[in-house]
């Protein structure tokens, strides 16, 4: 594309936009501005099906050296044939008992993050931990397992945590440093100067240790807590407004109206997995009546937002505002009505209480994100003593985690101690203090004054280069030790491998300094337990059972009984109330947003959370929930703001400014702009009391205006090969303790210069069709065919769209024939249907759009039950990512109106079509249909002429440009699951429904039958014998997904899940593109919300 | 102007151009046949082990059955290899003193594994299943042929895709009754019919697959996922 037609092409502005807008009628969806806008260049970028570039090889591969490599290859080929067919078998010495080789095993486990445990079942495959499961069983899972504990396997196997024991760089023994620490500890009287910092404990037998071991031999050792992600606003809230310090958990499931200040309730926090699906529990579509309401006020665009029915976009200071607005509206004794806020707000606010306030007591539920101020949690807690939710929807625990509330404020102490010289010797576990320390704290400088430094963490990062010592931690896979979970359960983490890079974690380093030296973390953790078991409070449970028996019985399980806290009787302390009230009148006074005094926000990442998780591929490549945005944080701000601030919302390359790159230069991206995973945005320098930060700028639809949202965990010097260079930058450098979470005074300049952010959003158009279709509770008992009618397109605004079929009346009606027998759609005689009459098994999967909140779990969990390769950013700007399920974002509403926005999700793995377009066009049959209806993707047939993904209306085929599977690294081949073949270059690939777990539950279920029939000596009756049972098959994504929206099954079984949901709630089901007759065997239901009709201005709900 | 080519030329032409169908087409056969060739699929080639192990004499000679070794048969897609202690089960008691053995007796002692030579290797895209095979009456032999037989073991079976389809396509060829799976002399003619005359593996297969209910499994996800 020259740089003439470039600058022809209309360019994106605001008077486009609205234009576009108001000129079409009824339910848009769009998924980028480039999009809405529909310039030229977007136009072309659709039409391809793999990005420009996309066939090209990235290295300059010269003539001579490929035909050298060629000869080299060819002579390798003729050379084959002569070796002997290779490779070892070894066995065992003795086979371990109950291990099956090539039979996987699953260990109930816990995962911990930030102190908290979500309880997991890890699968062993001949030892090898190689995929994560949710435990059922246990509080804060429920079976569901967030992107973390998914990609916890890759990070386990990450190579770059081979860094060894090391003293200034040299090897060193466990024993040579279990010595030092002693003389060290002996050298400091009762270990006065001797600082230890962790990151939040909840461990129940490491904090024995700490507590009952270590600090009563060395009782002056100072312990800090440092946690960069967490806030104890919360807890500490919870002492003012109940006089205790306290932890909060709800019953979503029992709140029929939920409101939300600035809590992602669906997508953080250590029990959102647990909310989610309570909260999707209340968003059933069969029983519509019952249906959960949920309010929103927030300060950027998150998971809950997008979910909820009403979402108001609010600047994060202002949320203490509209909560006391809200108060007031309830009546809260003392509140005045605050001044400021828009009009729109305090509407909001009024219908919003009068909801709540209609309600039934107990049945409604407030909830306040930690990050808010103090204030806010009194307020929210008087509102919820007020609506009587106090024991029904939200009760009250002791904090689950050792010092409660010490968390965010005791760093600044030891900074001091150490600026002074109190500090002779300082031991930090895995925090990471030096890249995560607030920027006003001058963390670094008093740290390198600190005489002995010590550092016991996975990787060798930017804390343990500063250190004397540095010890690997073993990882949560490899180790003993256990965890609680947000409601106080405990777990015992079981290791499912021997430690890959070191054999010890910290409990035997404590266990070493103790009195009981040499025992292994499997013995400290046994014996608190045992201790545990045998105190007085355990009467009861000795009586039943012996403590072996226990014990083995907690580790299957995979959580102790008896270990959840008790719920606490509370009572709102009223002048705790009055005070805050009296504190926020005269603390605020209300100043309305502006460009030369915006507002930044501070989040923890989805992908790398505070930095832990830096290094790992698979979750640097999942595309962010809302922003699509891979491997890069950026600055996040509204069209408004973007505008305000002079900042292009075109992205495209400008040829101009060819020159100008932040970091990774633009040029190495090729000369083509904006096209698929592409895109030029402009970066802008953020500038907080003297300190600055260049970031991209992303334009989020809904976000607040006058507020800015950066990501935390990015920018890392030292994260590993992976994460280090070029991935994002540092907004820890912009973050004080002080204000952690939100600050004003932010100054925000464009620096004239671009950057490319590998972004998936755009570049999987679906060209206008109604792909989402959503409707109200309302709209559908007005009209319960809604989603048919949409189907059968009366909307159309795409001139692109359904010009070769226009969709009539009738259409849908003849769709449905499969299942009730009418006239097939098409003209040419049925031949789908009578080839495949399905007898046996009929596979199909259901998404459910109303319950999906994006979570992107199911992304990475398909990334590691399948082996998919993570591929780098510049593979992902060139549209090559690799996910065989993505989840497709649209947004609908006036982008200019951050409170008319509406988000959606939409799941999108290979449709499985019965008519497949792509089984047509594959010249050596390398994709074809089974017996049970799936469309086979056979890798070895493949020769990659990629006919089929060409020929895919779905865009979810994935094409191997390049060699991105990973042989060269041992540990990086464990990671891989035995039962999927790894796929090589130039090999198309794709979603199989997890036919590897089809086939094992058919193999199972075949054997099962046989054996039975032989056993009753008679003929085998398959129908019969060989039935596999509804939920034996449980494809990777369905198994994650914590809103439980993915539903897989058997069509042909009356009983099954599937053909029940899809009968209940016939017309709510939809396929996409169903004018292609392409039939998929993947369909969807409806989203459907539950809004208030008082609130609902714009009003076109579909009846 | 003088003609540049003779007459001759155009049958010379025309054998050049038969030639060059000719060579290429035997070309190409002789690349199909070369690939069946128990070269290329490194069938009846007997590697030397770290110890002559014999299953002609543990099976023939003492009767020891498959699965006191391989115990995972029936259970699991992979056949295991045993470990050295299954070895040292007996010969712990018997030939203890056996030069021939003293790479079982180190292995045990030092805890370090015997490594055996691959015989049968199948492509990494190839899942087979050991357990659903035996279960279904797919005798041993079908496959491995007469292990009980071999002083050193080979592979029999090519293990081209050709050669699964072909019983995949037609499984009474192989189908034998359940109890007779491990047995690796039987023969279809041991077994009557109802009417009294002797089986043969077509009247056998034939009323096995009927009895068993086999299917004929031919979809690409069988094998390959």
């Amino acid at each position: 594309m020259s740089s003439m037609n470039m600058k022809e092409k209309p360019v994106m502005d605001l008077e486009s936009v609205l234009n576009k807008l108001e000129s079409s009628e009824g339910k848009q969806y769009w998924r980028s501005l480039d999009e809405l806008a529909q310039g030229e260049g977007f136009q072309e970028m659709i039409q391809r099906e793999f990005p420009r570039q996309a066939s090209e090889w990235t290295d300059p591969v010269t003539r001579r050296r490929f035909l050298t490599l060629m000869s080299a290859s060819l002579a390798l080929a003729g050379l084959s044939g002569c070796r002997p067919p290779g490779g070892k078998i070894v066995p065992n010495i003795k086979d371990p008992d109950g291990v099956t080789p090539g039979r996987s095993m699953f260990f109930a486990t816990a995962m911990p993050l930030a102190g908290y445990g979500t309880g997991l079942l890890a699968e062993s495959n001949q030892g090898r931990p190689t995929k994560i499961e949710g435990n059922i069983d246990h509080p804060s899972s429920l079976g569901a397992t967030d992107v973390f504990a998914q990609a916890s396997v890759l990070g386990l196997y990450d190579p770059d945590r081979e860094a060894g024991l090391t003293y200034l760089g040299k090897p060193k023994s466990w024993d040579d440093l279990v010595a030092n620490l002693k003389a060290e500890l002996t050298k400091l009287p009762k270990g006065k100067g001797f600082y230890l910092l962790t990151e939040t404990i909840t461990s129940p037998s490491l904090v024995h240790q700490l507590e009952n071991e270590l600090l009563k031999d060395y009782p002056e050792i100072t312990w800090v807590q440092h946690e960069p992600a967490a806030s104890d606003n919360g807890i500490t809230g919870l002492a003012k407004a109940f006089g205790t310090p306290l932890q909060h958990i709800y019953q979503v499931k029992s709140a029929d109206v939920i409101l939300s200040f600035d809590a992602d309730l669906l997508g953080r926090g250590p029990a959102h997995l647990r909310y989610t699906r309570e909260f999707s529990s209340r968003r059933d579509l069969e029983k519509l009546e019952s249906m959960t309401r949920l309010y929103v006020a927030e300060s950027t665009l998150t998971n809950t937002g997008v979910k909820a029915d009403h979402r108001l976009a609010l600047r994060a200071m202002e949320i203490e505002r509209m909560a006391f607005l809200v108060a007031f509206h309830l009546k809260i004794e003392g509140v005045a009505k605050p001044k400021g806020l828009s009009a729109e707000a305090h509407l909001w606010a009024e219908v919003v209480a009068d909801d709540l306030s209609t309600k039934g007591k107990g049945t409604t539920l407030v909830i306040a994100g930690d990050e808010q101020p103090e204030s806010v949690h009194v307020i929210v807690a008087a509102i919820n003593d007020k609506l009587g939710n106090i024991g029904k929807t939200v009760s009250y625990i002791d904090p689950v985690h050792v010092k409660p509330g010490e968390r965010s404020k005791s760093l600044r102490g030891l900074v001091d101690d150490m600026n002074s010289g109190k500090v002779k010797a300082l031991f930090i576990l895995n925090a990471n203090p030096v890249y995560t320390a607030g920027a006003d704290l001058g963390f670094k400088a008093a740290f390198e004054k600190v005489p002995q430094r010590y550092r016991m963490g996975l990787f060798h990062d930017e804390t343990s280069r500063l250190c004397h010592w540095h010890i690997p931690d073993s990882h949560f896979l490899e180790s003993w030790g256990d965890v609680r979970a947000f409601d106080g359960t405990a777990t015992v983490i079981q290791p499912l491998i021997a430690p890959l890079y070191f054999g010890h974690n910290f409990q035997e380093l404590l266990g070493g300094l103790s009195s009981k030296p040499n025992r292994d973390a499997s013995a400290i953790v046994k014996d608190f337990w045992k201790n545990w078991y045998e105190s007085p409070a355990q009467t009861a449970l000795r009586s039943t059972v012996p403590f072996e028996k226990f014990f083995r019985r907690s580790l299957h399980d995979g959580l102790i009984e008896g270990t959840r806290a008790l719920t606490k009787v509370v009572k709102l302390q009223v002048e705790a109330v009055t005070a805050a009230i009296k504190k926020f009148e005269s603390s605020s006074e209300w100043k309305e947003g502006s460009k030369d005094n915006l507002e930044i926000t501070f989040r923890p990442d989805e992908s790398v959370f505070d930095g832990r998780f830096a290094n790992n591929g698979w979750l640097l490549e999942m595309p962010k929930s809302t922003t699509k945005i891979t491997w890069d944080n950026a600055a996040i701000m509204s069209y408004k703001t973007a505008l305000d601030l002079g900042v292009s919302l075109n992205t495209e390359k400008r040829p101009e400014l060819e020159d100008g790159v932040y970091r990774s230069p633009a040029s190495s991206y090729g000369y083509t702009g904006g096209e698929h995973g592409r895109a030029y945005v402009d970066t802008i320098k953020l500038s907080i009391q003297g300190r600055d930060l260049v970031l991209p700028v992303w334009v989020v639809p809904g976000h607040p205006d006058n507020t800015i949202n950066v990501q935390l965990g990015y920018g890392r010097e030292r994260a590993g090969k992976v994460g280090t260079r070029d991935v994002g930058a540092d907004v820890y450098k912009l973050r004080t303790s002080s204000e952690p979470w939100n600050a004003l005074g932010l100054k925000a300049v464009t620096t004239g210069k671009q950057h490319v952010l590998a972004c998936t959003q755009s570049h999987h158009y679906m060209e206008g069709r109604h792909l989402v279709r959503s409707g109200t509770v309302a709209g559908t008992k007005e009209n319960p065919k809604w989603v048919e009618a949409m189907g059968s397109g009366g909307e159309e605004h795409d001139e692109h769209a359904g010009h070769d079929h226009k969709p009539g009346e009738h259409k849908h009606e003849e769709h449905k024939h499969e299942e009730h027998g009418k006239t097939p759609l098409s003209l040419l005689p049925e031949v789908v249907s009578e080839k495949y009459a399905y007898k046996q098994h009929k596979w199909g999967m259901i998404i459910n759009l109303t319950t999906c909140t994006g979570c992107t779990a199911c992304v990475v969990a398909c990334q590691a039950e399948n082996n998919i390769p993570v591929v780098g950013k510049m593979e992902v700007t060139r549209g090559r990512e690799m996910h065989w399920i993505r989840i497709d974002r649209y947004f609908e509403g006036n982008p200019l109106k951050a409170n008319s926005l509406k988000a959606h999700y939409q799941p999108i793995p290979c449709q499985q079509c019965e008519n497949a377009p792509c089984e047509q066009v594959c010249p050596v049959a390398a994709t074809v249909h089974s017996y049970d209806g799936l469309n086979d993707m056979v890798y070895n047939r493949c020769v990659g002429t990629r006919y089929c993904s060409n020929n895919c209306p779905y865009k979810v085929r994935r094409f191997n440009f390049l060699q991105y599977t990973d042989y060269a690294s041992v540990s990086m081949k464990m990671v891989n699951n035995p039962d999927v073949t790894v796929r090589s270059r130039g090999v198309m690939e794709k979603c199989t429904y997890c036919v590897q777990r089809i086939r094992a539950a058919e193999i199972e279920a075949e054997k099962r039958g046989k054996l039975k029939a032989e056993r009753e000596n008679r003929a085998l009756d398959r129908s019969k014998d060989c039935q596999i049972q509804d939920g034996e098959i449980v494809t990777a994504c369905q198994a994650a997904c914590p809103a439980g929206a993915i539903v897989f099954g058997d069509l042909v079984d009356p009983n099954s899940k599937i053909a029940k949901l899809q009968k209940k709630v016939a017309n709510m089901n939809y396929s996409i593109l169903e004018e292609l007759n392409t039939r998929p065997r993947t369909t969807y239901l409806a989203e459907v919300r539950n809004p208030n009709p008082k609130l609902e201005t714009t009003g076109k709900g579909h009846g | 102007m003088a003609q540049v080519f003779p007459r001759y030329a155009n049958v010379l032409t025309w054998i050049v151009i038969g030639g060059v169908v000719l060579g290429a087409s035997t070309l190409g056969v002789a690349a199909m046949v070369f690939a069946r060739t128990p070269y290329a699929t490194h069938t009846q080639i007997a590697l030397s082990q770290p110890i002559q192990f014999s299953h002609a004499h543990h099976v023939s000679g003492l009767g020891i059955d498959c699965r006191y070794c391989h115990t995972s048969v029936e259970e699991s897609g992979y056949a295991n290899i045993p470990p050295t202690k299954t070895c040292m089960n007996c010969h712990s008691q018997i030939w203890v003193g056996s030069k021939m053995l003293e790479p079982v007796r180190e292995s045990y002692r030092t805890g370090k594994s015997l490594e055996w030579n691959k015989i049968h290797r199948l492509s990494d895209f190839v899942y087979f299943d050991h357990s659903i095979h035996v279960t279904k009456g797919i005798g041993c032999v079908s496959c491995h042929g007469r292990v009980d037989q071999m002083q050193a073991v080979y592979q029999n079976g090519t293990l081209l895709m050709e050669w699964c389809l072909e019983c995949h396509r037609a499984p009474e060829r192989h189908l034998r009754p359940r109890d007779q799976v491990f047995n690796m002399g039987f023969q279809p003619k041991d077994l009557n019919q109802a009417d009294g005359s002797p089986h043969t593996q077509a009247t056998l297969g034939a009323e096995l697959r009927k009895k068993y209910d086999i299917r004929s499994l031919i979809e690409c996800s069988t094998c390959h996922r």
